[in-house]
């Protein structure tokens, strides 16, 4: 069973080189603010994908959007891979009108997003920070 | 599905309008209030990039406060030439690209070109409040690759008004600190120069007196320890020096030789001497002094709370509690130091005397603080000796006046030596 660490406040898990990182419920400047620390964090350990679990977000508002962005130009300057999983119609909608789905693939779910990567990778080694 | 992404995109951004205008207007933190608007404007269009800077209008460089995209660091300070900052402010707030028609943003973007372009900046925003330069907004291109609509330069256009009085705000708010602070320099060093007038003119005070050299500022200092005993204020306790140092000032206008009489001075000449207090009012009360009660403690220092002091026979609490310290002040320093008819006399005697006249010739509440005061010294309990100091090595016998200023303290405490007339 992999590890699921809260850190701080933003709830994470490692799955091999991979990380999954859980979204709150709304994702403002501070809960924002804290993803992207857990971002940089995991890309600094040298995690080579991310995936954001958006499963328990309601509303996500434009600081939310802009530290998005931010966490999508960190991923694309070190090269790794990055997709927001289980993310809801209407936040969907959202990120289509702003360009963020042309930079980052959305997944239905965090086993679709996981699936998704293993595509590119070896296959996930047992969990481990 | 199509038609209500129009809509969508304006709530969006009206709802970042709203957000930008209650950071403005509440956020105390200028850096993290401009950290904010930043991620709103391209939060709300969906930026990759975006800076914002703060002009300084004395040196024409715009110093970065905010950055997002546009590599680790806030960019370098840019420097403007005035031509591009009247440019700039001809412009106003509005929205320059590269492909603008306009010749003046043309000819901006041209000079900028190379900050534009490591900056990947797609479009440069003047921040311009009341035809004043304060900053300037540069961002990136869309997330969706698209180009900028009429409605998204409306909507940066809103946006960027706020920010403009955010930072002119806080120039503002940065000059005003910066004069307050100049103000207070300016202050302190006029109450520097104030105290050493006032220790002049006591100096002055005192030469006209051989016998008496210093007694201002012994009663000045004596004052200063009594209503810091008493809890004054530190400006209070500045305010009674002053009133000790000045409280003589009226035997400026009163004969040399009565007061340097080497023999007891007679009525005629006790009544000369005795102008002294009213002529200190009103030599003091026309100057705007910074601290209050300096006149009246000049005018009453020589009133007594039975009501037989002079020069209006004032009873209790119709003297001023400053002229009341004062008075004590005085009064200790002319019975511990040497007169030209007589020598002082012994400290014992000194604190005799102080229970004897205690609801009398002086206030019990003065009394039992300046005995306090004092007490605290001759214990030790005080590194503070500025009275016994002042007294000279030797004067003050500890073993001998410790117990009777206890035993004068806790009757002034008990009330045994209350007032005996008027101390309502």
């Amino acid at each position: 069973m992999p590890e699921l660490a809260t850190g701080s406040v933003v709830r994470s898990r490692a799955v091999g080189d991979l990380a999954v990182i859980y979204a709150g419920d709304y994702l403002n400047k501070l809960s924002g603010e804290r993803i992207e620390r857990e971002c940089r964090l995991q890309l600094e350990r040298g995690c080579r994908a991310l995936i954001i679990n958006f499963r328990e977000t309601e509303l996500v508002n434009s600081i939310g959007v802009s530290i998005l962005l931010g966490v999508i130009d960190a991923v694309q300057n070190t090269g790794a891979q990055l997709i927001f999983s289980d993310v809801n119609h209407q936040t969907v909608q959202l990120f289509e009108m702003l360009g963020l789905t042309r930079h980052v693939a959305l997944a239905a779910d965090e086993a679709e997003a996981l699936a998704t990567l293993s595509e590119f990778a070896p296959t996930p080694r047992a969990a481990g920070h | 599905m199509e038609q209500e992404a129009p809509l969508q995109k304006l709530l969006h951004s009206f709802a970042a309008l709203a957000d930008l205008g209650q950071e403005i207007a509440e956020s105390s933190d200028f850096q993290e209030k401009m950290r904010t608007a930043l991620h709103l404007v391209q939060g709300s269009l969906g930026l990759m990039r975006g800076a914002l800077a703060e002009f300084d209008t004395e040196q024409r460089v715009l110093t970065f406060v905010a950055a997002r995209g546009m590599g680790a660091e806030n960019p370098e300070p840019l420097a403007l030439s005035s031509e591009e900052v009247s440019d700039l402010i001809r412009l106003g707030t509005c929205c320059l690209t590269r492909d603008d028609e306009n010749p003046a943003a043309a000819l901006f973007v041209e000079h900028q070109e190379t900050l534009l372009d490591a900056s990947r900046v797609d479009m440069v925003v003047p921040l311009v409040v009341r035809e004043k330069l304060v900053g300037l907004m540069l961002l990136g291109g869309k997330a969706t690759g698209e180009s900028f609509t009429a409605e998204d330069r409306e909507v940066i256009s809103a946006m960027a008004r706020h920010i403009g009085v955010g930072m002119q705000e806080h120039k503002l708010f940065v000059e005003l600190s910066r004069r307050a602070a100049e103000n207070r320099q300016l202050y302190d060093e006029m109450r520097v120069i104030y105290h050493d007038t006032v220790r002049a003119f006591a100096a002055a005070i005192d030469c006209k007196d051989k016998y008496t050299q210093g007694h201002s500022e012994r009663v000045g200092r004596y004052s200063e320890i009594i209503a810091r005993e008493m809890g004054w204020s530190d400006d209070e306790v500045e305010g009674i020096a002053v009133a000790g140092y000045l409280h003589d000032v009226g035997k400026l206008v009163v004969e040399r030789d009565i007061i340097n009489a080497p023999y007891r001075i007679d009525a005629k000449q006790s009544s000369e001497l005795n102008r002294h207090p009213a002529a200190g009012y009103e030599i003091l009360a026309p100057i705007n002094h910074p601290y209050a009660d300096i006149p009246l403690s000049a005018r009453y220092h020589h009133e007594r709370i039975d009501g037989r002091g002079y020069p209006e026979g004032l009873k209790g609490d119709e003297i001023p509690l400053a002229a009341k310290i004062v008075s004590v002040a005085d009064s200790f320093d002319a019975m511990t130091t040497d007169r030209p008819y007589k020598r002082r006399r012994d400290f014992e005697s000194v604190i005799d005397d102080l229970r004897c006249n205690s609801g009398k010739q002086f206030a019990p509440e003065v009394v039992a603080c300046f005995c306090r005061a004092l007490l605290k010294e001759v214990t030790g309990q005080t590194r503070q000796a500025g009275i016994i100091r002042t007294l000279g090595r030797g004067y003050v016998e500890r073993e001998k006046v410790a117990p009777l200023l206890q035993a004068l303290i806790e009757d002034l405490e008990s009330g045994t030596l209350s007032t005996t007339a008027g101390n309502a």
